[in-house]
């Protein structure tokens, strides 16, 4: 049972580069947190942070309700499952899984339960006389799920643990995973999860909350409907969504409507967009996802004028790849409203659906179409 | 088969014939590259072959028979040597040169391995000073540090003990080992190490059940070098031992040239037929690691 805080935390490696700008988290007891960010954000430096790998330069980091700063990893009540697995080479599974409570002098039938139940958990009985080298990946990266599992830690710590797996197998210990959460959640057991991946997929589906950072600061932390339907800036609008958000330049006047200036036309919005901006004018990007542009009929007004460049048939949907101005945007179709006919010469005319787009500060990222009322 | 022959073409033929040749050329030069090698392989070989034969001929035949099958051959070299002309046998130089050499192989790998762990895995002050000092001895010629080093171990007392022996090697002195040490923890990711930090090893543990294990390819080369190098190690014995009940066989080998008159050569030669048999062993015993140790610079993923 553990909440897990982070304040204004710090880091600053000895080459005197900054990391981590003081950042700030809470993980709810049970919560299963997802960072996510680019590469070199810092995520794994967080995370080594927490599990006392790395030392702490500021701030504090308080797991239940003891500060961990200056304990030992051993002493944190943390395991960690590491991208490439990291087992023991030299140690079969059984005495991978049972090297934590073998420190600590745990009787040995109390460890021999405890491996014969995290095998079973995790259906690696098979296993438990082999050598890692023995393994193929899934196998092995489960081994690694069992060595965190066995030791009942109040907190979980996963570094990218699927991303060294082929597509199909990361789906399936994707779901392996939740599972298991939900699994310990019920039982009452301590399920606080911090996990690191790249990949927001893995950070769509399995998140409770999702924490997006980038070059070492927070951007947003909401669950994934709410990072997905209001990102708070640019960054997180841009990163979280497949295909990406377009993000075009534009001018933003409000007088009566929403006028919107890009390139060499005007988009106008109605009351809806108008009652969530917290700005009056100025250099904005409009943020409308693929999914939020749709074909304009011929008589429709308001629309963008733009070029398709070329056309992707992806099965269920089709991508459109449009060049407005020198802008150039993604447009996602489901097939079967997909027409050819409706692209004339190349031109086409999108209208995003208002209630879907967004609108960022430039200067700032900031999204400046939130207010309360939406 | 007649009607196999009359279906093949000509072209068919051909390439038979080509292919037949091809594997022709393909034996005689394998005949000779094979040939070349033994040859050469012989050439090496011959003086050890050459000591093995002497050792069963009589000390007149050695060197009025030049070939290395003795005509007449006999074991008294053997059992002359071992006897020696000192009070003591071969058996007391033998086990003088165990005494030496166990404590002086687990000194060094307990040290090095110790040393190298520091060097590879930790950051303190004044490392980068300390590791140029590490290297810097490593390519110190042994004999500048002869002299001062007789001084202290003789201001400590220490002359005619195996303590000069052993000391320095317990304390990592042996730069080449801690340096090969090095390089081999430098291969080896160090997320197991992490592992078992969080899994609630301290420094000490995760060294002994994590570090060790992974090295003990290098390890075992180590100690192979050490106990192969200190079997034949003369000039240090000679320097620090000066009780004949001390000596370990290298010295001992020289002792038989020094006492007797006329040199026995038949003796001398058994015994360093004999001085061989416990470093080939240990050779071949080890041989699997000792390879791996100093092919591989680390653990396959
Ligand atoms: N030991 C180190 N010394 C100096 N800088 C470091 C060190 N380790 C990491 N960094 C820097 O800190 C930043 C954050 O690194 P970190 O490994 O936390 O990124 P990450 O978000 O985990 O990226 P990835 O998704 O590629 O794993 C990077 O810019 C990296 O270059
Ligand atoms: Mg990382």
């Amino acid at each position: 049972m553990a909440r897990l805080q982070i304040r204004n935390l710090e880091k600053v490696y000895s080459n005197s580069f900054k990391a981590v700008h003081g950042i700030s988290l809470d993980v709810d007891d049970g919560e299963f947190m997802v960072l996510v960010g680019p590469s070199g954000c810092a995520k794994s430096t967080t995370l080594r942070m927490i599990a006392g790998l790395e030392t702490i330069t500021g701030g504090e980091i308080r797991i239940g309700d003891r500060i961990v700063n200056n304990l030992a990893p051993g002493q944190r009540g943390v395991s960690m499952v590491f991208q490439n697995y990291a087992l023991y080479p030299h140690m079969k599974v059984r005495s991978n899984l049972a090297f934590g409570l073998k420190l600590k002098r745990r009787p040995k039938p109390e460890i021999e339960d405890a491996t014969e139940a995290v095998a079973n958990t995790l259906e690696i009985d098979p296993l438990l006389d082999r050598l890692p080298k023995q393994l193929s990946g899934g196998q092995a990266q489960r081994v690694a799920v069992g060595r965190a599992l066995i030791k009942k830690p109040d907190v979980f710590l996963f570094d990218e643990p699927l991303s060294n797996l082929d597509a199909k197998l990361r789906a399936s210990m994707r779901v392996r995973i939740t599972d298991l959460h939900k699994r310990l959640k019920r039982e009452g057991q301590s399920s606080t999860v911090v996990y690191v991946t790249h990949d927001q997929t893995e950070a769509m589906t399995m998140g409770d909350r999702i924490c997006v950072m980038k070059d070492g600061c927070i951007m947003q932390v909401a669950d994934p409907v709410t990072l997905y339907n209001r990102p708070e800036n640019a960054f997180v609008a841009g990163f979280i969504g497949s295909p990406e958000m377009n993000l075009m330049e534009g001018t933003l006047a409000v007088n009566g409507g929403v006028n919107i200036r890009l390139a060499d036309q005007v988009l106008t919005f109605g009351e809806d967009v108008g009652n969530r901006l917290d700005v009056r004018g100025g250099e904005v990007l409009l943020g409308v996802r693929p999914q939020h542009l749709r074909i304009a009929a011929n008589d429709e007004e308001n629309a963008l004028e733009g070029h398709v460049s070329h056309i992707e048939f992806m099965g269920h949907e089709v991508y459109l790849y449009v060049d407005v101005g020198d802008i150039r945007l993604v447009v996602v179709v489901p097939s079967e409203q997909y027409h050819p006919e409706d692209i004339r010469d190349d031109r086409i005319r999108l209208i995003p659906r208002e209630t879907a787009v967004h609108i960022f500060d430039r200067e700032t990222g900031r999204n400046v179409s939130l207010s309360a009322n939406a | 088969m007649a009607e196999e022959i009359t279906v093949r073409t000509t072209a068919e033929l051909d390439s038979a014939r080509t292919l037949a040749e091809g594997r022709r050329m393909h034996a005689i030069s394998s005949a000779v590259r094979y040939a070349l090698l033994a040859g050469v392989g012989f050439l090496m070989l011959y003086p050890l072959i050459w000591l093995i034969g002497a050792s069963f001929k009589t000390n007149s035949e050695i060197f009025a028979n030049p070939g290395f099958i003795p005509s007449e051959p006999t074991l008294n070299g053997y059992i002359d040597g071992w006897r020696t002309s000192t009070p003591y046998t071969f058996a007391t130089f033998f086990w003088n040169t165990f005494l030496i050499i166990l404590p002086k192989t687990i000194g060094t790998a307990i040290s090095c391995a110790a040393v190298a762990y520091g060097f590879a895995r930790f950051e303190f002050p004044g490392k980068r000073i300390l590791f140029a000092t590490l290297i810097a001895t490593l390519l110190l010629p042994n004999v500048v540090t002869r002299i001062p080093q007789y001084l202290l171990f003789r201001d400590l007392g220490w002359l005619d003990s195996f303590l000069p022996l052993w000391v320095p090697s317990a304390f990592a002195g042996d730069a080449f080992f801690v340096f090969m040490l090095i390089q081999f923890l430098r291969a080896i990711p160090r997320d197991m190490e992490e592992a078992a930090r969080v899994d609630g090893a301290n420094t000490l543990q995760t060294l002994i059940y994590i570090v060790v294990p992974m090295l003990a390819p290098a390890l075992i080369s180590v100690c192979l070098f050490q106990f192969i190098w200190t079997m034949n190690d003369f000039l240090g014995p000679l320097i620090y031992l000066s009780s004949v009940d001390k000596y370990p066989i290298s010295l001992a080998l020289k002792l038989s040239i020094d006492t007797t008159e006329a040199f026995q050569w038949n003796r001398i030669l058994a015994m360093s037929v004999l001085a061989l048999v416990p470093a080939l062993t240990v050779f071949f015993l080890a041989q699997k690691y000792f390879i791996e140790g100093i092919s591989t610079g680390g653990v396959k993923g």
